[in-house]
């Protein structure tokens, strides 16, 4: 049914509510990317057959819902029991049965399925209490895990496209920009651009065709949280769209979606149809007389896509290769036409943003970076996944709290922000707050929200050159900065790891990392030195030690560094020997093992899963040549 | 955007603006190397023509602009697609320009470190030997794109630039003779360094390993034009296949008669 007005637009949620809260219990199963990955689909299928032979069905009042991604997926599958709030993690198929008997038939716990606080070691039972939640505030995800992506119907009960309503039955366009810049939002994807100046730049520029465009490219390596905003809760970018394309006078949308995304694709696709067939999308949205559609398009399969005169080059169905522009988008974009582009999340804030309130919003945050950020938290800590947190919030609160402290307890060493054109950021900034400004201070930037933590088992010569590669890999080619000058960094990079390193090297780099900020075309040259710089910032003496004393401080560089079995230390527990790859080690339990050097290719699985502390060392390869060479 | 100065020019309208200090007058749509140029303020490019859309890839043409109410802050532009403005304030040396254009010369170096052309513009810039690591495969390619442009701009598209990053070539479609290309020799025209193949004769032509016969003046005999050009140029322009097979001096002379033949009827 199409809905035309405010009051219809009420009843339909009231009607939505009135149902859900007729749910006595909801079974909620994560049927994200990640969970789906670990087997959700059949947990999904045993809990039907399950709760069926149990008559346990809709009529009785239990319902079983796949939810989109609950960022969680380190221990998914998930399932979340309401409204107890019970969260298990790691459910099988053959947990099914336990749980239906114990927690929807009888109101208990199944004890094993639950969070373990590895803090603590104790078991929470809900939902809102595992600190990897506890310390979230969601806005853009505000509906992930909630609802059912592919039931508008259960949207709307949580509020999706009620921001729209308000926004175009009671607002004026000029009024929702200025809803938006009061805001204080900023661009969720890239440079933190002012979203309302973007809007009202389009919207005063002259032409009747214009286009609203959504980026979700995603293109950085190991990011997530577009895909899951984009599954998890397609009506809330949707909306977000709809809102920025009657605000700014545009009748066409694209949603460019990463390649790998299918899943995204498919529960946009329905969301689309759904929002068109209730009047939010289509021919005279909510009654108004304005027409917006949407189309879909699938990325180009290239990091650089994701760039802004790239991905529109691509949406005309060019060669997706950045150009050279003088005039903004807003003037001269898709087609050169005035065109708005958003990262998904931007999108996503808008609508709550319009609902809520700018000042709201902006109650949340700090000066000048406001409301909240989704960020992808990985590498070396406990809880690893999608969080989403208040901007302001400590590197420290991240990494311990929301992450729960560094895995083996082992010490901090730096968090990589920004994706692989951000900075590394090191311990002596652990309260740094996290926005924008900060962030680009301490030599990174916030990007789309990459977080990689990592321990002092890191090379940092090593962390830059890994991005480096990337980059040059996904360097489009077109100019000489950028092409060349990251894969001439990329050499000194293969040097410096392999212990050919050579004085005059940071000087090198640091005058290749000049050029290519100032001369290449695109952001991904201009940023592309970041990591280097950071490090260099940072770390300049790791890089020092790699060059004159040939050695890798963090044990890493394998051309660099020895391994050794410390024989008074050793307890015989014969895991290295297990762990070792190249048959290096000989000895039996409970005896003292030794390490070859001839065999040994220096990979530290033998340091990593030593139990006694100090019985495996590692030490300069440069020793250990200069040892046999005596002998 | 235009590609000169010449065909911004008939709208009458004018701007001024500064380059180290000199004032330059151009039409409005021109851009700040058209202005240079007019002025003759040399600034280094290789992948600039006159007869294409600007490019902005090989990135030697950077200068840097200011414009007053920016309060002394100077952006980094190339200069072969930055619009002539009234009021900026171009300068084409400043230490960071100069140095940047160097980084950039001494990267060309190593990747092509016996290209005359790319050899001549380092030196110029102070770089006899490049800082960096010398390219295991000397090319003289410099990826400057002006073949593929040229050849879009034709309408043919019979050569692209393949792969991305580092690995970036140009090439016809799967390393094979390329179908559509019609022999016409533009690209190696216009590539600055010469460094795409070809050889022509009365009888046949080879590019991109693909060979064309040549079609024969059908006045004079001679060979100019291979046979998938002149069907190309008729098949777009309408004009008939003899029209591009004739030779220029031919025409000429052909025009020249017919003058005679009309004065004489006069
Ligand atoms: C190499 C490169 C890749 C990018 N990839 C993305 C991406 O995947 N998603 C995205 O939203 N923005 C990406 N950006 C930033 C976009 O160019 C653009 O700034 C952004 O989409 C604008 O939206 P926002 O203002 O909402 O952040 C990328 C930029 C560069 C230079
Ligand atoms: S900076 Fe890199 S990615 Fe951007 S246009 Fe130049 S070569 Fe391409
Ligand atoms: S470092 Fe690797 S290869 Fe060497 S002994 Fe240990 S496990 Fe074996
Ligand atoms: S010779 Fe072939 S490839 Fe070269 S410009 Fe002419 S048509 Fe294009
Ligand atoms: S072949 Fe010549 S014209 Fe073509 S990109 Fe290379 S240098 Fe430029
Ligand atoms: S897919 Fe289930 S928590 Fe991410
Ligand atoms: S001439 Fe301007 S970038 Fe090449």
């Amino acid at each position: 049914m199409r809905i035309e007005s405010a009051a219809a637009y009420e009843e339909f949620r009231r009607r939505a509510r009135e149902a859900a809260a007729a749910h006595r219990q909801e079974i909620l199963v994560c049927c994200g990317t990640g969970c789906l990955a670990n087997g959700s689909m059949r947990v999904a299928e045993a809990f039907a057959k399950e709760l069926q032979a149990r008559g346990l069905t809709a009529e009785v009042g239990t319902f079983t819902k796949r939810t989109g991604c609950h960022g969680f997926c380190q221990r998914g599958p998930l399932v979340v029991i309401q409204p107890a709030g019970i969260l298990y993690t790691q459910v099988k198929p053959r947990d099914v049965a336990e749980i239906c008997e114990k927690t929807v038939a009888n109101g208990a716990v199944v004890p094993r399925l639950l969070y373990k606080n590895p803090a603590d070691a104790k078991r929470v039972e809900h939902y809102a209490e595992v600190p990897f939640y506890a310390n979230q505030t969601r806005v853009a995800m505000r509906n992930i895990g909630k609802i059912d992506p592919t039931d508008i119907a259960d949207a709307i009960g949580h509020d999706a496209y009620a921001g729209l309503v308000k926004a175009m039955l009671e607002m004026t366009p000029e009024q929702v920009i200025g809803e938006i810049e009061r805001s204080g939002l900023r661009g969720r994807g890239g440079a933190g651009f002012v979203t309302a100046r973007k809007w009202r730049a389009c919207r005063s520029a002259g032409g009747e065709r214009k286009f609203v465009v959504c980026n979700g490219d995603e293109g950085d390596p190991g990011a997530f949280k577009d895909r899951s905003i984009m599954e998890g809760d397609p009506h809330s970018v949707i909306e977000g769209i709809v809102i920025g394309a009657w605000a700014v006078g545009a009748h066409e949308g694209f949603v460019y979606v990463r390649d790998e995304y299918p899943l995204a694709v498919v529960n946009l696709t329905v969301a689309i149809e759904q929002a068109r067939r209730h009047g939010f999308l289509g021919k005279d949205i909510l009654g108004t007389g304005f027409d917006f559609e949407i189309t879909i398009s699938r990325g180009g399969g290239a990091f650089v896509c994701g760039e802004s005169s790239a991905l529109m080059r691509s949406l005309e169905g060019k060669v997706g290769e950045p150009r050279q522009k003088y005039v903004h988008a807003t003037d001269k974009g898709l087609f050169d036409l005035p065109t708005v582009l958003n990262n998904v999340e931007t999108w996503a804030d808008a609508g709550a943003i319009l609902l809520h309130g700018a000042d709201w919003f902006a109650g949340m945050g700090t000066e000048k970076s406001k409301g909240t950020k989704a960020f992808s938290l990985v590498g070396k800590v406990k809880n690893t996944g999608l969080i989403e947190l208040p901007m302001g919030m400590t590197l420290r609160d991240i990494v311990y709290g929301i992450g729960g402290g560094i895995i083996d307890d082992r010490p901090f060493k730096a968090v990589q922000t920004g994706g692989p054109s951000g900075g590394c950021v090191p311990e002596s900034l652990l309260d740094l707050p996290v926005d924008y400004e900060r962030l680009t201070e301490a030599g990174s930037m916030m990007g789309s929200g990459g977080m990689i933590v990592m321990d002092d088992r890191t090379c940092m010569v090593d962390v830059a050159r890994y991005f480096l590669r990337f980059l040059t890999e996904e360097s489009c080619g077109k100019c000489v900065p950028c092409r060349e000058g990251l894969k001439q960094m990329l050499a000194i990079y293969d040097d410096l790891v392999a212990g050919r390193g050579k004085p005059g090297d940071i000087e090198r780099i640091e005058t290749l990392a000049a050029a290519m900020q100032l001369g290449s075309l695109c952001e991904l040259g201009k940023s592309a030195p970041n990591p280097v710089l950071s490090t260099l910032r940072y770390f300049r003496s790791e890089y020092e030690a790699h060059i004159f004393a040939r050695t890798c401080p963090a044990g890493m560089c394998r051309d660099l560094t020895s391994y050794e079995i410390v024989p008074e230390l050793c307890n015989g527990c014969h895991l290295c020997f297990k762990a070792c790859p190249a048959d290096a080690i000989t000895g039996e339990t409970k005896k003292v093992h030794t390490l070859h050097q001839e065999a040994c290719i220096s990979c530290g699985a033998c340091y990593d899963v030593c139990p006694t502390e100090g019985a495996v060392r590692f030490f300069p390869k440069s020793r250990a040549a200069a040892e046999r060479e005596a002998v | 955007m235009s590609g000169g100065a010449n065909d911004a020019g008939g709208k009458g309208t004018m701007v001024t603006l500064t380059i180290d200090g000199r004032v330059a007058k151009v039409p409005e749509g021109a851009t700040v190397l058209d202005a240079a140029r007019a002025i003759g303020v040399r600034i280094p490019t290789l992948c600039q023509h006159e007869a294409l859309e600007p490019w902005g890839g090989c990135r030697l043409c950077l200068v840097d602009v200011t414009k007053k109410d920016w309060r002394g802050w100077e952006k980094m532009v190339v200069s072969c697609m930055f619009p002539a403005e009234d009021g900026l304030a171009v300068s084409t040396a400043t230490e960071r320009v100069v140095a940047t254009r160097k980084a950039v010369l001494d990267l060309l170096l190593a990747r092509c470190p016996d290209t005359p052309l790319v050899q001549k513009l380092a030196r110029e810039y102070g770089v006899e030997r490049t800082s960096y690591r010398e390219n295991p495969e000397p090319t003289d390619c410099i990826l400057c794109g002006l073949c593929t442009r040229v050849c879009d701009a034709i309408g043919v598209s019979a050569i692209a630039t393949v792969d991305r990053g580092a690995g970036k070539e140009v090439a016809p479609p799967f390393h094979e003779a390329p179908p559509d290309c019609i022999g016409c020799l533009a690209c190696a025209e216009v590539c600055p360094t010469e460094c795409i193949p070809y050889q022509t004769s009365d009888s046949a032509r080879t590019i991109w390993g693909r060979r064309f016969e040549m079609v024969r003046c059908p006045h004079c005999g001679r060979a100019h034009i291979t046979r998938e050009q002149a069907t190309f140029y008729a098949g777009r322009g309408g004009v008939p296949e003899s029209y591009f097979t004739t030779c220029d001096a031919c025409k000429r002379t052909q025009m020249a008669r017919t003058f005679t033949t009309l004065s004489a009827v006069r």
